[in-house]
């Protein structure tokens, strides 16, 4: 299989007061396209700034992150926007849904911030027909006129999971999306993901859980910085 | 798109920005209020001036005067953007009133009250004699006297209202005043040894009302040639003051003075080496804002003053603007975050808040607007108002000479303030918006953890 998604030997490290913290320590890890990988590892190990990298949302101290035959950490910032914008879709922990905008406005989102006020009456409506049917997909059909601060953790989540498919990404990347979830509709949430999964979607799941990462294809653990297996 | 959307949302669901809208519609409403009452003031100012003067005024700075002034007159009468010129005599002197055996220091200023209607808007100042300028110096209750017209403040009477007008009786008042005068011959000095002062005895015939406090409060018309007797200024050779020039409908000011003060450089060559022909090297051409300059500068560095004043309040607006959206952004850090990591661009965040800055100051400088006009509207009837039940008057008319206080609200003022203000918000919202935009999506989001 085509590898999506590739790092080399990637370092990143923060400065917490006056002593320098060494997070990635030379990651290198590869990613073929329709895999659903689960990123595990112990707190502090280093797997969320792992996904921001892979993600274009933070950038490596060294070491490559290449998506295909693009060099991430070197994009400039229009086509930076425009990776975030097409190629990937987040889904957070904290669902980070924007709380002025309703179900079906923050699902269109992504759409809507790669398009002009001119081209958007043209666009709306096969804009907004697709985000009615990502969201009548994940069961949120009757909640669309809500605004985030009305719904459940989980109805949340899907509703960020609807935004992160909303300009069919090939890669979905999510940092610990049933964190926040009681077990059963955490369950739900990695149902949906391997739906998506089965539909050819490539995952990227960060999990400090066992039990959730064996739902998916191959599992990486990070310890201390480094890729274990 | 999703900038309009998110900068509208912010607006609407934003309850700190409602501080913003009244910071702004406040600061609107008071220059608003403020310019429109100083540039009425101050219009109302300059236009006294100009009715008072005339387009162009040849003076001489000193009380001799100059002579030759009929020859020139003709000579100005040619000229097809000329439309009228009046001679005026002027002198210092003493009133008399003997009915109130009250005294003042005046200025006289002899003139033909017709012509000098023609030039200035000297007919429009009277009260009896306004539609009858031609008999303004005959007084109704002596048409055979001499008559004389007082500025409307010299006489103490207590005349003058509290709303501002004045206190008329249906016809003049008999009063014969004494006005002495010191007359100077050519050189400049006394001009009889013996009887150093001129006396004659005048009638009251009516009133001049200018609007312009020093000259209501100073001066007293007499016929032209009875001024330049008082003031020796009717031999060896007939001398004035000033020659107050009105220009023909359309012309401008400024090329009709450079054409009349060529003709007067042509004139007084010509008649330089003629008995008295020193006295020219004393004349100056000037148009009525030169010629009115000492008195108009200080009110326009008044107003200028207040400008500055009012810019230092549109700084305060900046910065209740900028301590809002700082807020705003510190609050919507997350949003933030989440905008970058959908791929919205740096300018696209930058513009999420210079919008939202100009829904602020549209809708306040709107509501400011709309309030100021309705406060300047209302001016006049408030303060009438407030004089009736409480009082007060913003100008005590007994002591101000202001008719009603300025409330024409001028367009091109109301677009600076608007422009202005819509300026000072984005300029507000620029900075935090900068530091917005160029945050890392995950210094935003506060989502790196380990």
């Amino acid at each position: 299989m085509e590898t999506i998604i590739k790092t080399d030997n990637i370092k990143k490290s923060y400065k917490m007061g006056k002593t320098q913290l060494e997070v990635l320590r030379g990651v290198d890890l590869s990613i073929k396209k329709g895999e659903f990988v689960a990123v595990v590892g112990a707190s502090g190990s280093g797997k969320s700034t792992l996904l921001h990298i892979l993600g274009a949302l933070d950038t490596p101290d060294s070491g490559s992150v290449h998506y295909q035959d693009q060099r991430l950490d070197r994009l400039r910032w229009g086509k930076l926007n425009h990776f975030r914008n097409k190629t990937v879709g987040f889904v957070f922990q904290f669902y980070h849904l924007l709380d002025e905008l309703t179900v079906l406005e923050n699902a269109m989102a992504p759409a809507m911030a790669s398009v002009g006020t001119v081209g958007w009456p043209s666009l709306k409506p096969k804009i907004q027909e697709r985000a009615y049917g990502l969201l009548e997909r994940f069961g949120l059909k009757d909640r669309i006129k809500h605004k985030p601060y009305e719904l459940s953790g989980g109805e949340r989540q899907r509703v960020a999971i609807a935004r992160a498919l909303m300009n069919a990404p090939p890669l979905l990347l999510a940092d610990e999306p049933t964190g926040n979830l009681d077990s059963q509709t955490g369950h739900g949430i990695l149902e949906a993901f391997k739906e998506l999964n089965a539909e050819g979607q490539t995952i990227v799941m960060v999990t400090h859980d066992e039990r959730i990462a064996d739902q998916a294809s191959r599992t990486i653990q990070l310890l201390d910085g480094k890729v274990k297996s | 798109m999703i900038k309009w959307l998110l900068a509208w949302r912010y607006f609407f669901k934003r309850p700190i920005s409602i501080l913003a809208v009244v910071a702004v519609a406040l600061c609107v409403f008071i220059v608003l209020v403020v310019m429109t009452v100083m540039n009425g003031l101050l219009r109302d100012f300059k236009q006294k001036n100009h009715n008072y003067a005339g387009d162009c005024i040849i003076a001489s700075d000193s009380l001799v005067g100059f002579g030759y002034y009929e020859d020139f007159t003709s000579i100005l009468e040619e000229q097809p953007y000329i439309e009228a010129v009046s001679p005026m005599a002027k002198g210092v002197g003493l009133v008399h009133l003997k009915q109130y055996k009250w005294d003042s220091g005046i200025e006289i200023h002899g003139i033909d009250p017709l012509l000098h209607s023609r030039v200035t808007s000297f007919a429009d100042t009277l009260h009896y004699q306004k539609q009858t300028p031609e008999d303004a110096f005959r007084p109704q209750y002596a048409p055979q006297s001499d008559g004389c017209i007082t500025g409307i403040e010299l006489i103490p009477l207590g005349r003058r209202k509290t709303d501002g007008t004045y206190l008329y009786h249906d016809k003049p008042m008999r009063m014969e005043l004494v006005i002495s005068a010191f007359p100077l011959n050519i050189k400049g000095g006394l001009l009889r040894s013996l009887d150093l002062v001129s006396t004659k005895s005048f009638y009251y015939s009516d009133d001049s009302h200018s609007g312009l406090v020093k000259v209501d409060g100073a001066v007293v018309y007499i016929p032209l040639e009875q001024a330049q007797i008082l003031c020796g200024m009717d031999s060896p050779i007939k001398r004035i003051s000033s020659l107050h020039i009105r220009f023909a409908d359309g012309e401008s000011v400024q090329s009709s003075v450079a054409k009349v003060r060529r003709l007067w450089d042509e004139f007084v060559a010509q008649n330089i080496n003629k008995p008295g022909g020193s006295l020219f090297s004393n004349v100056r051409v000037q148009s009525w804002q030169q010629n009115r300059r000492s008195v108009i500068a200080p009110m326009e560095k008044e107003q200028i003053m207040m400008t500055m004043l009012f810019l230092m309040l549109g700084v305060i607006t900046v910065f209740i603007v900028f301590v809002v959206l700082y807020m705003i952004i510190s609050h919507k850090s997350k949003d933030i975050g989440i905008l970058k990591s959908m791929g919205v661009s740096m300018s696209s965040i930058l513009g999420i808040f210079l919008l939202f800055s100009i829904f602020i100051a549209s809708t306040g400088s709107l509501v400011g607007s709309v309030l100021g006009w309705i406060f300047l509207y209302k001016i006049n009837d408030l303060e009438d108002w407030l004089y009736k039940n409480h009082n007060w008057q913003l100008w005590d008319r007994t002591v101000y000479a202001i008719g009603d206080i300025p409330n024409q609200v001028a367009p091109e003022v109301l677009a600076i303030i608007v422009g202005s203000a819509v300026f000072a918000c984005m300029i507000g919202a620029l900075v935090p918006g900068l530091q917005a935009a160029r945050k890392k999506p995950v210094q935003s989001l506060q989502v790196n953890q380990l």
